[in-house]
């Protein structure tokens, strides 16, 4: 398949090894990764700060990047961004009475996957450690991070994709389904009640033992990771396309600065 | 006035307890210090949650409940008018009194005169929203009559020395057995001087004092669960039983009703005493259920009124895409599942009703542009939990955010900001004008992301960020930024992969067949993930 790499702009900015990850696991499977370089953002911050304006530019870029690309499906490595894509960019559009743009972000919403359910639903992938050989020898736990649960209904999809990977020792954490209290601006125009959210789980998180926290939404990650270094935890955060990413010839190494390597091909 | 010649419904905001009074993270930066506060509500929630988990997920039929519940609501919203109407018709005829209210104000006004007319100084009370809403105990004080809350938690919180209610169900949530005990040795007239804090004890104190209520006073007033169009019945759902004395023994029966409070007939209550104690309580079904229907020759109340009352309810209606707010059953599911509400309280939202629904409520019923309201509506995380709890699938994430678009545009609609430069507002204006510009071209993230090393200067030798300027600063207060990395993913790209053709043609994957071909791969991931990597529940 040829797979348009949707990367979301703070994986792009922040993140670039979760999207270098990503692309070793699509490719691992034999897929063509392409990136259509005009694509920014999916305009849920502006959306979900009231910015309603301002995000309508945002999403006609969106748009506008992917359709100059042919492709089979749009892949990213997050829930949160793919549920805007379908449930915010066609009602900005409608506002801004574009209905072209509305129907062709719909369309575009329909292809776009977030990555386990791509590799679930759309490549029968079931076996982390079988079928990607996927190999990250540490006690891990994860954070269901709320979009992919609740707008995208992923399930335990990501969970169960992890918790296959060789070597590793799973352990979940209380209150799995709660917010870590990222949620966009508002951790910081509500910034004590979101940090006393994110305490609340990073104490979860700490008592599960484990040596790293996982997710599918590196906002969310941050949020918790952010937390989890100001209390100097040794605790580190990684995206699960990264642990999926990992194999024992070329391991994920989850301490240092973020960088774009990420584990081998 | 325009509107009014083109026939436009003006939009009328209500009054009353509906408003924030100062922003909601200033009101929640206090509350949040409240340790006992906190324990209390962490405990309860998840004690209710736990057990609205329990029966809810028991029936086989609770989402088509919910869909049932939804749809109900929907078509009385859309046909208030003629269910009204209708009520009023039935109502009247059956022997009861019906007044009109435009407004909270209006509506205690009524009340009052009602009680003046019966010459009484004291009335008892059922726990009611309406009534909280409208401020009626405090207007009634004024002129010299008591009313007495019979509903154990409002009775404690009344009894309370300037408090108020933090929780629509569970309204001195944030009171322990410690603080009861003391409040009811300070206040109940010959109580035990040793009363402890055992819950039978506190609860007979309770009994002691209102039995003589029940059986002296004259006048009572309640809310209403539920009106029936067709047949002008009034139904309340209670734990206590306080209820049913208040609606049986008195005189005089005076009822306040939101106008949204309606359903069709009878029969819709076979879906909503489901939903509502399931959702409300965690319980199957509650324990009273109180149905009247007009007066009974020389079988309980005589002189019986309702208070019909819009106070914004007309003004929500008006907003296609808020209105769903005036489904809601006041069940509190909502915020006993948000990790908001767990921990700023039901205080912090200044109004009477707190949580994800009093977040897309008050600032409808009393405008967004009053008080504090504005600031409700950013109150969440947009988790979604709230949606997944609604009896009614009241979309309460989707509300806020639209709400969220009225402040504002209501806020750039008033112009300069009061604090100027320094002002968050504009400091949220400079963010969002800024991450437009950059988010509406790839080429300028491209050259913008260039500028990434030059954080490196910022983090230092840690790798990390600690301290951000204003607004954002919020941010670092609680958590580090991460170092960003020397080179953005499309950069890196474009340097390595840059050569890739845009347009290839031929036909697309059918990934709806693909779809169904892997149907089944969602329970057997699953199942190979309970085999590699089973989880172990620990007892609780």
């Amino acid at each position: 398949m040829r797979v348009a790499l949707f990367s979301t702009c703070i994986v792009d900015a922040m993140y670039p090894k979760v999207a270098a990850a990503t692309v070793s696991v699509l490719e691992r499977l034999g897929h063509e990764v392409v990136f259509p370089q005009g694509q920014t953002c999916c305009s849920q911050m502006h959306v979900n700060s009231g910015y309603f304006d301002d995000a309508y530019p945002v999403v006609k870029t969106h748009v506008k990047a992917f359709s100059e690309w042919d492709f089979d499906v749009a892949v990213a490595p997050s829930g949160s961004c793919v549920a805007s894509l379908g449930h915010q960019q066609p009602m900005i559009a409608e506002r801004a009475g574009d209905t072209a743009t509305a129907t062709a972000a719909a369309d575009l919403a329909a292809r776009t996957f977030e990555l386990s359910q791509f590799l679930i639903d759309i490549c029968g992938i079931t076996d982390a450690a079988e079928q990607l050989g996927s190999y990250f020898p540490e006690k891990v736990t994860f954070h269901a991070s709320c979009h992919g649960m609740r707008l995208l209904r992923l399930g335990t999809r990501q969970e169960d994709l992890v918790r296959t990977v060789g070597g590793l020792e799973y352990t979940q954490i209380e209150d799995q389904d709660q917010c870590c209290g990222f949620g966009g601006t508002f951790s910081f125009k509500n910034a004590d009640t979101s940090g006393a959210m994110v305490a609340d789980k990073v104490q979860h998180i700490e008592e599960t033992g484990a040596s790293v926290c996982t997710g599918g939404d590196v906002s969310c990650l941050m949020n918790i990771g952010g937390a989890l270094s100001r209390k100097e935890s040794p605790v580190q955060t990684v995206h699960f396309a990264e642990i999926l990413a990992s194999t024992k010839e070329n391991p994920l190494k989850v301490s240092g600065p973020v960088s774009v390597t990420a584990g081998g091909k | 006035m325009t509107a009014t010649a083109l026939g436009m419904p003006q939009v009328r905001h209500g009054v009353g307890n509906i408003f924030e009074h100062e922003p909601f993270p200033e009101y929640a930066k206090r509350e949040l210090k409240n340790e006992q506060l906190r324990a209390n509500l962490g405990f309860a929630t998840h004690k209710i949650r736990t057990k609205r988990d329990a029966v809810t997920s028991e029936l086989p039929d609770w989402q088509d409940l919910r869909t049932a519940g939804s749809m109900i609501k929907q078509q009385v919203m859309a046909n208030l008018d003629t269910y009204l109407e209708e009520f009023e018709r039935n109502f009247t005829a059956k022997g009861g009194h019906v007044h009109w209210a435009r407004d909270a104000h209006e509506a205690n006004e009524i009340a009052l005169k009602l009680i003046q007319a019966e010459g009484v100084t004291e009335v008892n009370k059922i726990k009611s929203m309406a009534t909280a809403e409208t401020g009626l105990n405090e207007y009634l004080e004024e002129f010299g009559i008591h009313a007495i809350e019979t509903d154990l938690a409002e009775e404690i919180v009344q009894l309370g020395d300037n408090d108020r209610p933090s929780h629509i169900l569970v309204p001195a949530i944030h009171r322990n057995r410690t603080e009861i005990r003391d409040i009811f040795r300070r206040k109940i007239e010959g109580v035990n001087p040793n009363l402890s804090d055992d819950p039978a004890e506190l609860a007979e104190a309770s009994r002691f004092r209102l039995r003589e209520k029940f059986l002296t006073n004259k006048v009572a007033i309640s809310g209403v669960n539920f009106g029936i169009a067709d047949t002008g019945t009034m139904t309340i759902v209670e734990s206590e039983g306080n209820g049913r004395m208040c609606l049986t023994l008195p005189d005089t029966l005076i009822t306040f009703m939101g106008v949204e409070k309606l359903l069709p007939t009878v029969q819709d209550l076979e879906v909503f005493t489901q939903l509502l104690p399931r959702s409300s309580t965690g319980e199957r079904m509650n324990p009273y259920t109180s149905m009247w229907t007009g007066v009974t020759p020389g079988d309980g109340p005589q002189n019986l009124h309702v208070i019909l009352m819009d106070n914004g309810r007309t003004a929500v209606l008006a907003d296609q895409v808020g209105r769903q707010a005036l489904n809601c059953i006041r069940c509190s599911a909502c915020m006993n599942v948000c990790p908001v509400y767990e921990r700023a309280g039901g205080h912090a939202y200044g109004s009477t009703y707190p949580g994800p629904i009093g977040a897309i409520l008050s600032p409808q019923l009393g405008g967004i542009e009053n008080e504090h309201n504005a600031t409700l509506p950013f109150a969440s995380s947009l988790c979604g939990a709230c949606y997944d709890a609604c009896p009614v699938k009241i979309n309460i994430p989707d509300v806020l955010v639209h709400l969220r678009g009225k402040a504002v545009d209501a806020e750039k609609a008033q112009g300069e900001f009061a604090g100027g430069k320094k002002d968050p507002h504009y400091q949220m204006d400079a963010i969002m004008f800024g991450a437009k510009k950059l988010f509406s071209s790839g080429k300028l993230m491209g050259l913008a992301t260039k500028g990434l090393p030059v954080s490196k200067l910022v983090t230092g030798k840690k790798h990390k960020i600690s301290k951000l300027p204003g607004l954002v600063g919020g941010w670092t207060d609680y958590r580090d930024i991460p170092e960003p990395p020397s080179t953005s993913f499309r950069n890196q790209w474009k340097k390595e992969r840059g050569a890739a053709p845009k347009r290839v043609g031929g036909s697309r994957v059918d990934v709806a067949a693909l779809m169904e071909a892997n149907k089944t791969k969602v329970a057997e991931a699953h199942a190979k993930a309970e085999a590699a990597n089973p989880i172990i529940k620990e007892a609780q």
